[in-house]
């Protein structure tokens, strides 16, 4: 695919989910889950004579972005009118930025590096911009051409949306996907995104090979479903060029259920969107204060977690990379150090197993925290340094824990990896088989050597992983108890 | 009496509301259906109720500004729960759920709605004309327009439907139907009067303004609305101010006044420079010192006005798509597109049609630079002219309107004379100056009118100044021929 010189550029948006309210209103940003249009106000309804006022929470997390992402930014804010008609869109024009004659976008020219292959790029930022989210349409069964009509949730309408827009710097569908989990990352770090939510980062993806024309994929939900759509959008356009096929230019939507992208139309020119500066938010100054205020808050980004990582841990740069791909991973190995230490070992099954699981069994990072929480990882450790399982069995559990939800020491016991030398889960098993066995336990009270009928029984039912010795030891514990409780009846 | 004078009785004796409201109701059967300033009128009945609520309260002592008064609203102006048109059949049934931040210091105030008046179509006009439901008629001269766009709220005030109206000014017109009905209109500085809840037309250009019988009761009605509004970014953050201690019969500095060449030239009637020179000559007989300057970049500040007006005006009026609100088609079996297409269609008339084609093109790209841009940048230069000339001047003053009312239908059929009635009103919009129109003569039993502009902020001077003129004058609470037969 290197010959292709593919050419990829992303415009990603992400929610800022960490804000309380909404860009330009004072509704709620949680919009999520509520009933329909009932998160809405004269100004988000865009309601003849409302106005918008901007959220300075939203204008701050921008510029901490921007700081981040090391790009200039501009001295003033200037919000543009971008005009076009959707029902989706209140007042037939988004509240955004520009970057041209007149207008200018809050930051520009920025650099964000990701690891490829243990290679280090550069990915320029073109620029970030503030703009709204535009309201919700839902087709009442699921799709556009068989719904009779359309319903148009506005809850969402005017939630703050950050617009990254990267250089076309990126050449193949692996790099998109790592500029998007670094972009992400970076995202968590600073604390403005929860990735959790659905709908918190959506991702336009530009292509094109030599010889053909640009072709934007809209609205991918996810770095893989990129990697996906830019995979078949190399194999669809390169199999056209190679049948002599013109690639024209036009968007595309990625189809997430089918895995395709399906054309939407054809761009001849253009859109004019007759971008001017809104006059309704006249042009605020970005103070150098307001710009150190938000520099002195910035938290450890990637960049710097991973030099920690290596530093304070040891861990090799490739390690530490995987690890700070996601915060919630990072967070996970730490909080493992802390109760373990043991970095080394601890990042490297992190990386190599539980990472390498997470991504076969698409989950994400915080639904596999549920599901093999801190502790138990470390319990394996503990296990494995004590020679009770090899480090193949506890290769094994992971994706068992992960599959069944069980916690890891129940998987130990229950498949048979370790002795039984917990007297409460041998004490159940010895009470099961008395009850069990009426007869045996007479003859037992009677005859102690008839008692070896009855260890027998414990060992199958613990398919052969009973101690032996503690088994005979609590069985004639339980059957002297027995015996006193008979007499004492009598 | 006035507005000032009113409240002090009712604050004495609240009963007395009553009766100025029934008065007032019995008027407006009588000339209503001549003169049509309203295009809701809330029913006597529902009036009294409110009237009932403010009695009661002053009796608790509360002390209203405007405790009683019936004030009429321009229907651009949103009204919780009360039809709010903009004179459009895109909006004839469109029901604000909340009130302009203007209403609420109204109602604040004590002051009553008496209801919504007539207004060109989202205050696109100067004549009242452009109407969707029907026109209003000069009370001086029932032949005649009223002026626009706020022909209904100056209408409801001169012929005493009302004792204040609010109207809104994006190019004049809350100044050029005072001056056509011989009352008394103001334009604000931009930002000194909240915008939440006005409907926009020209956003950076509009200010919501009052129309009233006489300068005391403009200096009470700007006194309760002005002042910071967060909800409006364009708001300016100024404490308000007591405009009524500016009224004073004597100059309260040494007011220095510039006459402007461009504006007294050969295309004003000479009825109307006849009338401005007496007014400017009552000043110079109270010690104003009077000069005349030159602004030659004036000439170009019409057509940036337009180009500004109109390029805002087609993205503010983008919302009216007939999905959430306002006028709606069937819309089963269309694309988006077609829906809007014929919602827009039908619901706009022919001269917001217009100005929204025309703004949209000054938008488009390839466009942008050689009108929008350029008209922005000698909005700027026409400022640093202005700027210049109220360091040296606390005043300039220029005829509100270079001629008197057109008669009906006459300036449908000269569109350009139309625009050109905005000549020295809309100067001051594009750069954010505050600026009042006063009686200034009455030739022919027609009202002139003079145009006060001062530098930013500086409402307390102007009301001053026209203060000393009206004292002078005469000139106020001026009643006009259609209201004579009944006063
Ligand atoms: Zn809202």
């Amino acid at each position: 695919m290197s010959n292709l010189n593919v050419k990829i550029g992303l415009e990603v948006h992400v929610q800022i989910t960490s804000l309380k309210s909404k860009l330009f209103c004072s509704c709620s940003s949680e919009y999520r889950g509520k009933p329909p249009n009932t998160n809405v106000c004269p100004t988000c309804l865009g309601l003849p004579g409302a106005l918008p006022v901007v959220n300075i929470e939203a204008v701050k997390a921008a510029l901490m972005v921007a700081l981040a992402l090391k790009c200039t930014i501009s001295d003033v804010l200037v919000f543009s009118r971008k005009h076009y008609f959707y029902p989706d869109l209140v007042k037939n024009y988004q509240i955004s930025q520009y970057d041209g004659i007149g207008s200018v976008a809050i930051a520009r020219n920025g650099l964000m590096t990701i690891n490829v292959d243990g290679k280090t790029k550069p990915i320029r930022i073109r620029r970030i911009n503030i703009e709204e989210d535009p309201g919700k349409i839902i087709y009442p069964t699921g799709s556009l051409l068989t719904s009779k009509y359309t319903l148009i949730d506005y809850n969402r309408s005017g939630i703050p949306l950050l617009e990254i827009v990267s250089e076309p710097d990126l050449t193949n569908p692996k790099e998109a996907r790592i500029f998007i989990d670094k972009l992400r990352s970076i995202l968590e770090h600073i604390g403005l995104v929860n990735p959790e939510l659905e709908g918190s980062i959506r991702v336009d993806a530009n292509i094109s090979l030599e010889g053909g024309s640009r072709v934007e994929v809209k609205n991918i939900s996810s770095s893989k479903d990129v990697e996906r759509a830019l995979t078949y959008e190399i194999i669809r356009q390169s199999k056209a060029l190679e049948h002599g096929e013109v690639i024209r230019r036009e968007t595309r939507h990625w189809d997430d259920l089918k895995k395709v992208t399906i054309s939407a139309r054809v761009k001849e020119l253009e859109e004019d969107y007759r971008y001017f500066p809104d006059p309704d938010l006249p042009p605020f100054k970005i103070s150098k204060e307001l710009i150190e205020e938000t520099a002195s808050k910035l938290p450890e980004l990637p960049d710097q977690r991973v030099e920690r990582f290596m530093k304070t841990y040891g861990l090799s740069e490739y390690l530490a990379n995987v690890l700070v791909s996601e915060k919630g991973l990072a967070d996970y190995f730490e909080d493992c150090v802390k109760i373990c230490g043991e970095p080394e070992s601890i990042g490297n099954i992190i990386v190599n197993d539980l990472k390498r699981w997470i991504d076969e069994l698409d989950l994400s990072i915080y639904e596999a925290i549920r599901l093999f929480p801190q502790k138990d990882l470390c319990q394996l450790v503990d296990l494995l340094n004590k020679n009770v399982i090899n480090i193949k069995i506890l290769k094994e559990i992971i994706p068992r824990a992960l599959k069944s939800g069980k916690s890891a020491s129940t998987i130990v016991y229950e498949e048979g990896y370790v002795d039984i030398s917990d007297e409460d889960v041998l004490l159940k098993i010895i009470d099961e088989v008395i009850r069990e066995n009426p007869k045996a336990v007479g003859d037992a009270l009677t005859n102690p050597k008839a008692i070896n009928y009855l260890v027998g029984q414990v060992m199958r039912k613990s398919k052969g992983r009973a101690n032996p010795e503690l088994t005979n030891k609590l069985l004639i514990k339980r059957l002297n108890e027995l015996s006193r409780a008979s007499s004492n009846a009598n | 009496m006035d507005g000032l004078e009113l409240v002090k009785l009712f604050h004495a004796d609240p009963s007395l509301i009553y009766e100025y409201v029934i008065e007032t109701y019995e008027l407006i059967r009588k000339v209503e259906d001549s003169i049509k300033s309203y295009i809701t009128l809330k029913p006597l009945d529902e009036v009294l109720k409110e009237c009932k609520i403010v009695s009661d309260k002053i009796k608790d002592g509360f002390k209203g500004r405007l405790a009683g008064l019936l004030i009429a609203v321009k229907d651009v102006i949103s009204t919780k729960g009360l039809l709010t048109t903009c004179g459009s059949k895109m909006l004839s049934n469109y029901i604000p759920p909340y009130d302009a931040t203007v209403i609420e210091r109204v109602s604040a105030e004590g002051g009553i709605i008496i209801g919504k008046t007539n207004m060109d179509e989202f205050a696109m006009g100067s004549t009242t004309e452009n109407s969707a439901f029907f026109i209003t008629r000069n009370p001086w001269d029932l032949s005649r327009v009223p002026g626009g766009s706020s022909g209904g709220s100056a209408t409801a005030v001169s012929a005493y439907e009302a004792t204040i109206s609010l109207g809104s000014d994006t190019g004049g017109s809350v100044r050029l139907p005072a001056s056509y009905t011989g009352t008394v209109g103001v334009k604000p500085t931009y930002g000194l009067v909240s915008r939440y809840g006005l409907i926009s037309y020209g956003t950076s250009l509009e200010q919501v303004g009052p129309i009233v019988r006489d300068v005391s009761d403009a200096a009470l009605i700007l006194s309760v609305l002005s002042g910071h509004d967060p909800r409006d970014s364009t708001s300016l953050k100024v404490e308000a101010v007591d405009y009524t201690t500016f009224l004073k019969p004597i100059p309260l500095k040494k007011y220095r006044v510039a006459i402007i060449k461009e504006c007294i030239n050969e295309g004003v009637d000479s009825s109307v420079l006849s009338s401005f020179n007496k007014s400017i000559y009552r000043l110079e007989n109270e010690g104003f010192e009077v000069s005349e300057v030159s602004i030659p970049i004036i000439r170009y500040a019409l057509p940036t006005y337009y180009i500004i007006a109109m390029a805002e005006a087609s993205s503010n009026l983008s919302r009216y798509d007939g999905i959430r609100y306002g006028y709606h088609v069937d819309v089963e079996n269309k694309l988006w597109d077609e829906a809007y297409t014929e919602s827009r269609s039908y619901g706009f008339g022919l001269e917001v049609k217009k100005r929204i084609l025309l703004g949209t093109f000054v938008l488009s790209a390839g466009y942008y630079d050689q009108y929008y841009l350029k008209a922005s940048k000698v909005r700027k230069l026409l400022y640093d002219e202005f700027s210049r000339i109220l360091s040296h001047y606390d005043v300039v003053i220029t005829p509100t309107a270079p001629s008197l009312p057109p008669r009906i239908g006459e300036a449908i059929s000269d569109p350009m004379k139309l625009y050109l009635s905005d000549i020295y009103t809309a100067t001051v919009n594009l750069i954010g100056l505050p600026a009042m129109s006063i009686p200034a003569d009455i030739v022919n039993d027609l009202p002139v009118g003079i145009q006060l502009i001062g530098p930013r902020l500086s409402e307390g001077s102007l009301i001053n100044i026209a203060y000393i003129h009206e004292v002078k004058s005469g000139l106020k609470n001026l009643i006009p021929t259609a209201v004579r037969p009944y006063v």
